[in-house]
């Protein structure tokens, strides 16, 4: 009986265990497919001004390497991408499926490690765009 | 077995000493048309060659004081088309521009001159504030514009394609190219700005030519 119970316990806990590191992979799996997209969006729209390692330009274009600001900011980077700032032209050519590729691209280049900004986020956060 | 491994070496330190030499020794062509013209010297009539050169040229720069092709008449300049707002080609030209000027600077030798094709947006102070935000701390690096003619006439000296055109991204086409003009004003060398092996083969181009002057 004790065995019984101690071996189920066992099982359980292996099953648990491959669900979860099956679902951790199937995530990093996502993560990387919307970073190699999101490279080649960033490439043909923004690399001229942030520059291909992030470093931006001067004062004229801020680096997109400062973590700290970006987490901060996190909620707020979907319509900065999509409508742009008082210098950064908008990209209204892009979707949101797009705009979650490039911050994923971003956010986990350059020194910084967001993880990946779904669909759902990026749509949430359009939605409420000042 | 022995001596054949010597000759392989000898063969290869004379090839790396003469690769070495012929790029010492290398000048820079004088670019664009050419036109034969004879003229009398000493009574005699001999054939000269007329290179194309950048014409004589006033501009107001970023301090909004009108500045001449006297003011680069010392050395060597490197010129390119730019303007402030352009999102597509000029941020990235700018900023290889910004590597050459970051390696010169100090050296009075090399000067820089950015001119803006954007004449309704681009006044002095436009310019000026840009300027500082690119990280630009002397007057080596001017920044200049004009009236339409006189810029884009300018352009079509040193070869640089520029057009208003309301289809592109900013509102102006052009090329991204970095003109390296000796002090005759000859345009010695064309390379994309936008381009890292090419912007290594203006470095490698530059100190070649500014070996003349030594
Ligand atoms: C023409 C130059 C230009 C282009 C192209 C450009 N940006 Fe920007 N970007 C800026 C400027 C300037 C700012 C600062 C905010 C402002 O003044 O508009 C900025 C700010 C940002 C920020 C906020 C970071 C901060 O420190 O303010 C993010 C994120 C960003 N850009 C992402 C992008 C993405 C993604 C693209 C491509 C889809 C892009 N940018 C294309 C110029 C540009």
């Amino acid at each position: 009986m004790t065995r019984n119970t101690s071996l189920y316990t066992g099982v359980a806990l292996l099953v648990i265990y491959l669900l979860f590191h099956a679902c951790q992979s199937e995530q990093a799996i996502r993560t990387a497919q919307y970073t190699v997209n999101g490279q080649k969006l960033f490439t043909a729209h923004c690399q001229n001004c942030h520059g291909a390692k992030g470093e931006g330009l001067g004062t004229l274009y801020p680096p997109l390497t400062d973590s700290t600001f970006l987490l901060k900011h996190r909620e707020q980077l979907p319509c900065i991408v999509k409508n742009g700032g008082s210098e950064m032209p908008p990209n209204p050519q892009l979707t949101p499926i797009e705009v979650a590729y490039v911050l994923t691209y971003i956010g986990n280049s350059f020194g910084n490690e967001m993880g990946i900004f779904t669909l759902e986020e990026v749509q949430q956060a359009l939605a409420v765009c000042d | 077995m022995r001596k054949s491994l010597f000759l392989l070496v000898g063969v290869c330190v004379l090839a790396y000493v003469a690769g070495c030499n012929s790029k010492t020794s290398k000048t820079l062509p004088i670019l664009g048309s050419r036109d034969p013209i004879t003229k009398v010297v000493d009574g005699k009539t001999i054939t000269d060659t007329l290179y194309h050169s950048i014409p004589d040229f006033q501009l107001l720069n970023q301090d909004s004081v009108l500045i001449t092709n006297e003011l680069f008449s010392k050395g060597v300049y490197i010129a390119n088309f730019f303007f402030t707002h352009c999102p597509s080609i000029c941020p990235t030209m700018q900023r290889n521009l910004l590597k050459v000027y970051e390696k010169y600077k100090g050296d009075e030798r090399v000067k820089f001159l950015s001119h803006s094709i954007d004449f309704r947006h681009d006044s002095p102070s436009v310019l000026k504030s840009y300027a500082e935000k690119l990280g630009v701390t002397n007057d080596q690096w001017q920044f200049v514009t004009g009236s339409k003619a006189a810029v884009y006439g300018l352009s079509d000296s040193y070869m640089v394609y520029t057009k208003e055109d309301s289809n592109i991204p900013g509102g102006y086409d052009h090329s991204g190219y970095l003109l390296l003009i000796d002090s005759n004003r000859h345009i010695r060398g064309a390379y994309d700005g936008t381009n890292d092996e090419q912007i290594q083969l203006l470095l490698d181009e530059l100190a070649i030519l500014l070996k003349e002057y030594e």
